[in-house]
């Protein structure tokens, strides 16, 4: 081990707070990554990050190809319609390459690795979601106090 | 490099504590390095893992994904987090004789 007599991470409380592809799969890699290094962990989605576990959406997230220089297109170009939809499919070609499985498998995977999936309360309630609305991964919707509780002992991440 | 004794015989092993030499592995070896891991005793699932492990490593160089061990293995993702409690990719790796295995997923 080359951690320097470091103490180990045991536990991780990752926060998943938008609803792009590139903004959701990031805090998924890492969740799961942790699980199987034996490392406790655990998601809370939060504003459009919440799409990532609303049924109808969780497939279909997009790629942002405006306001994102390191996609190194012009903004006008990116604002053409279909290009996020083109850009989309090909970044979705190289994650399955790479054997990343789509957002809703890649849920249910963290789920049975015993991963926790939470939604944000104050998030629900400003977007008028109902409990149906939501994959069946989801462990509840929590407020932030909740999430803090759970998150002790543990490191919080952003994304 | 670091040796351990292991099944009676002294097999070196990497920075990572596991075999530096995959062809030093065999069964006894395996049930020595899983009682390590906490194991006390490998299942046909645990050797349904090992072997899916070892025989994905002797083609490609590297131990599988976890989404394609559990696919492909017969081994769900509940259960072989059951298996492998304190992590399949690391654990079932050392005690299959095999390095660490180097993807993400």
């Amino acid at each position: 081990m080359t951690n320097n007599g470091a103490q180990p991470i045991e536990k991780v409380s990752i926060i998943i707070s938008r609803g792009s592809l590139e903004g959701v799969y990031p805090g998924l890699i890492m969740a799961n990554g942790a699980r199987m290094e034996g490392i406790e962990a655990s998601i809370f989605f939060t504003f459009f990050g919440l799409d990532a576990i609303i049924k109808k959406r969780m497939n279909n997230l997009k790629v942002a190809t405006v306001g994102n220089p390191a996609m190194h297109m012009p903004t006008l170009l990116g604002a053409l319609p279909g290009m996020s939809a083109f850009a989309t499919l090909m970044m979705k070609k190289e994650i399955e390459k790479i054997d990343i499985p789509p957002v809703g498998e890649f849920l249910t995977m963290i789920h049975d690795a015993g991963g926790e999936i939470f939604g944000c309360r104050a998030s629900v309630d400003m977007f008028h979601l109902k409990p149906t609305d939501f994959c069946e991964e989801v462990d509840g919707i929590i407020s932030v106090g909740q999430f803090y509780e759970k998150a002790a002992g543990g490191q919080i991440i952003f994304t | 490099m670091e040796t351990m004794t292991i099944a009676g015989k002294a097999l070196q092993l990497d920075a990572d504590g596991n075999l530096a030499n995959h062809n030093d592995w065999n069964e006894e070896v395996a049930r020595e390095l899983g009682v390590q891991e906490g194991i006390p005793e490998l299942t046909t699932q645990h050797w349904a893992v090992i072997n899916f492990m070892r025989s994905v490593f002797e083609k490609e160089g590297d131990a599988p994904s976890i989404r394609r061990l559990t696919k492909e293995s017969g081994v769900d993702t509940k259960t072989l987090y059951q298996l492998f409690p304190k992590g399949p990719a690391k654990r079932a790796a050392r005690i299959a004789g095999l390095p660490k295995p180097k993807g993400c997923i």
